[in-house]
């Protein structure tokens, strides 16, 4: 966390800003505490890996990194901006995929995301132009004027990548992104979001409850009761735990028992 | 403690380093002409959702037609309305439930933006909207006006069947102010009462729009009416926990909205039947909304309606942004869409 500010004021907003901090953030619903004391960091060009069961946290984590609602303790700073602060330009920054289905499926799939581009201020010829472009890079360019209803769900949800990307963010937020998918439009989806992160060196926050969506290369937060118990490189988190697999470690290091995505 | 401050440094140089590469295009974006994009975008997609789903259209087209045809035609022969204002001379019953259900029509279409906002945020499009860099408030409120406009579209194809029904508007040579105020008795000493009607001329109408007119001078009725009733929805959707409520929300807002208001009967027969009912209208803000949608066909503009319209839009309104407000609001404190992970 200390390499955060090393390039000072003159260096261009390149990946020494930080695509995401949290720090130091707690929530509470009532009595009932959701989040206690989380902070993490993701990088530019970094696909970091948020592991956790249901009922972790990660949504409401997601809920306040999005504004959904304030964070009352803590910082959430998105490409250097604060949430709470300077909403206007941390939304800037971010695009998300929720974990439910967003789209209209009455309209089509380029009416759905010139929908989006006008809740970020573009409109017209620009619009479309980002449009036809976000669609490009998820392959589904010649479907433009298609109905979202004749989508498949793996369509649906690269559709919704496509969206996230339109007004061009540093950070992408995905919820539980490929639950429900099957292997073939999992991986189609696991394989875009991570070609982003080489091509546009976008920082990418990947919560999800599967564990084999972990590489070695990627980095992991581990949520668990609303509390971060690891935060780093996958070959570190096994060596903390001296399990040889991601599930391993964090039945381990969570105490689960059990089939995880049962347990889930 | 000391690290956490030279972060803390660092951090602020972070900012002004990222705020100096992107404050141009930040600036650009959500400049005026951004707003109006979003604007746009967001009514836009309202009546395009509408305009596709047909069924919808013509279910709120049948409801107030129904009323027209059947109700109405049966307690045409039961119900003498007498000369009231803005009426000049007897009118039958059709013609007096226009407005009513023109009123009637902008509460279901209210209720049911309402419902389709508690089901966005439990599907999450409502998130979709909030996540984006414009004020919440403002999103609220093109929401809302989204919602308005498809409503407009719904009455004017209501009034459209109903001309051949001969359900027009009067010949309007000049747009009058009509205000008359007999406020309930414990009301009267604070803000005191005109009882007889007070008539100002504003301006002439030109001969070749007279027949016509009340098409026009009944739109900034119809726009804030739908406003006040769309707040109230808006306010309802961030209370409404889950989608099976609007059961309860029919049977609690919407028949009694409807029911004990001046849509179906002048108030002077509610008074003569029960005096505390009467009481009840007069405390029903929908009655208000009729009145003014009621005058402003007849090329009339109700002061008292005016006033008590837009004095419980604003109240709405504010209740809506505060429930959707990221800090203080009631989502924020309940765990809001999406729930608590």
């Amino acid at each position: 966390m200390n390499a955060i500010g090393s390039s000072g004021k003159t260096a261009p907003a390149g990946d020494a800003v930080p695509a995401l901090v949290v720090r130091g953030v707690s929530h509470h619903f009532g009595d009932k505490k959701v989040l206690d004391d989380v902070s993490l960091n993701v990088a530019q060009g970094a696909f970091v890996v948020l592991l956790g069961l249901n009922g972790a946290g990660k949504s409401t984590l997601f809920s306040l990194i999005t504004r959904l609602y304030d964070n009352v303790s803590g910082e959430i700073i998105i490409r250097g901006f604060d949430v709470r602060r300077k909403p206007s330009l941390a939304l800037q920054r971010l695009g998300v995929v929720f974990q439910s289905r967003t789209l209209d499926g009455d309209l089509s799939l380029l009416q759905n995301l010139k929908y989006h581009a006008a809740l970020h201020g573009f409109s017209g010829a620009d619009a479309a132009a980002r449009a036809e472009q976000a669609l490009g890079v998820v392959g589904l360019g010649e479907r433009a004027s298609e109905r979202v209803r004749a989508l498949s769900g793996g369509q649906a949800r690269r559709v919704e990548i496509a969206r996230s990307l339109m007004h061009r963010p540093d950070l992408l937020l995905l919820d539980e992104a490929t639950v429900g998918l099957d292997i073939g439009s999992r991986e189609s989806v696991v394989k875009i979001v991570r070609g982003l992160v080489e091509t546009r060196r976008l920082g990418v926050l990947w919560a999800t409850h599967l564990m084999d969506e972990v590489k070695s290369g990627d980095e992991v937060v581990v949520l668990h009761k609303g509390k971060v118990l690891y935060g780093g490189s996958v070959p570190g988190f096994l060596a903390k735990t001296g399990k040889t697999t991601v599930s391993e470690a964090f039945r381990a290091m969570t105490g689960t028992q059990g089939p995880l995505e049962e347990a889930a | 403690m000391m690290s956490t401050q030279v972060i803390s440094a660092n951090d602020a140089d972070n900012a002004a380093t990222a705020d100096s590469v992107i404050r141009h295009e930040a600036a650009r974006r959500l400049g005026l002409s951004g707003y109006f994009a979003c604007f746009y975008g967001i009514v836009w997609r309202e009546v395009l959702r509408y305009v596709h789903q047909r069924e919808r259209f013509f279910s709120a087209l049948v409801r107030p037609l129904i009323w027209l045809f059947i109700f109405a035609a049966g307690f045409r022969q039961t119900l003498g309305v007498s000369i009231i204002p803005p009426y000049e001379s007897y009118v039958l019953y059709e013609e007096f439930i226009a407005p009513g259900l023109i009123g009637m029509i902008l509460l279901f279409n209210a209720m049911q933006s309402s419902l389709s906002m508690v089901y966005d945020r439990e599907t999450g499009a409502m998130r979709t909207l909030l996540v984006s860099p414009f004020p919440r408030s403002f999103l609220l409120i093109s929401k809302l006006l989204g919602g308005v406009s498809v409503a407009l579209l719904q009455v004017y194809a209501f009034l459209f069947v109903a001309w051949f029904w001969e359900i027009q508007p009067p010949i309007i040579s000049e747009i009058k102010v009509f205000t008359m105020y007999d406020p309930p008795m414990w009301l009267a000493p604070i803000v005191g009462s005109i009882k007889e009607p007070i008539v100002h001329s504003l301006f002439g109408v030109p001969e070749f729009m007279q027949s016509y007119a009340g098409y026009i001078t009944i739109v900034p009725a119809l726009l804030f009416a739908g406003l006040m009733l769309g707040s109230l929805a808006l306010f309802m959707s961030s209370v409404i926990k889950q989608l099976e409520n609007f059961a309860g929300v029919m049977n609690f807002v919407i028949f009694p909205m409807f029911f004990a208001s001046s849509a179906l009967y002048p108030l002077w027969r509610i008074r003569e039947a029960s005096p505390l009912l009467y009481e009840v209208c007069r405390l029903n803000p929908f009655s208000y909304a009729v009145e003014l949608i009621r005058f402003g066909f007849h090329g009339q503009i109700d002061t008292t309606s005016l006033l008590v319209v837009l004095g419980c839009t604003a109240v709405f309104l504010s209740a809506a942004i505060f429930a959707y407000n990221p800090s203080k609001g009631l989502i924020a404190r309940r765990g809001g869409p999406g729930g608590a992970a």
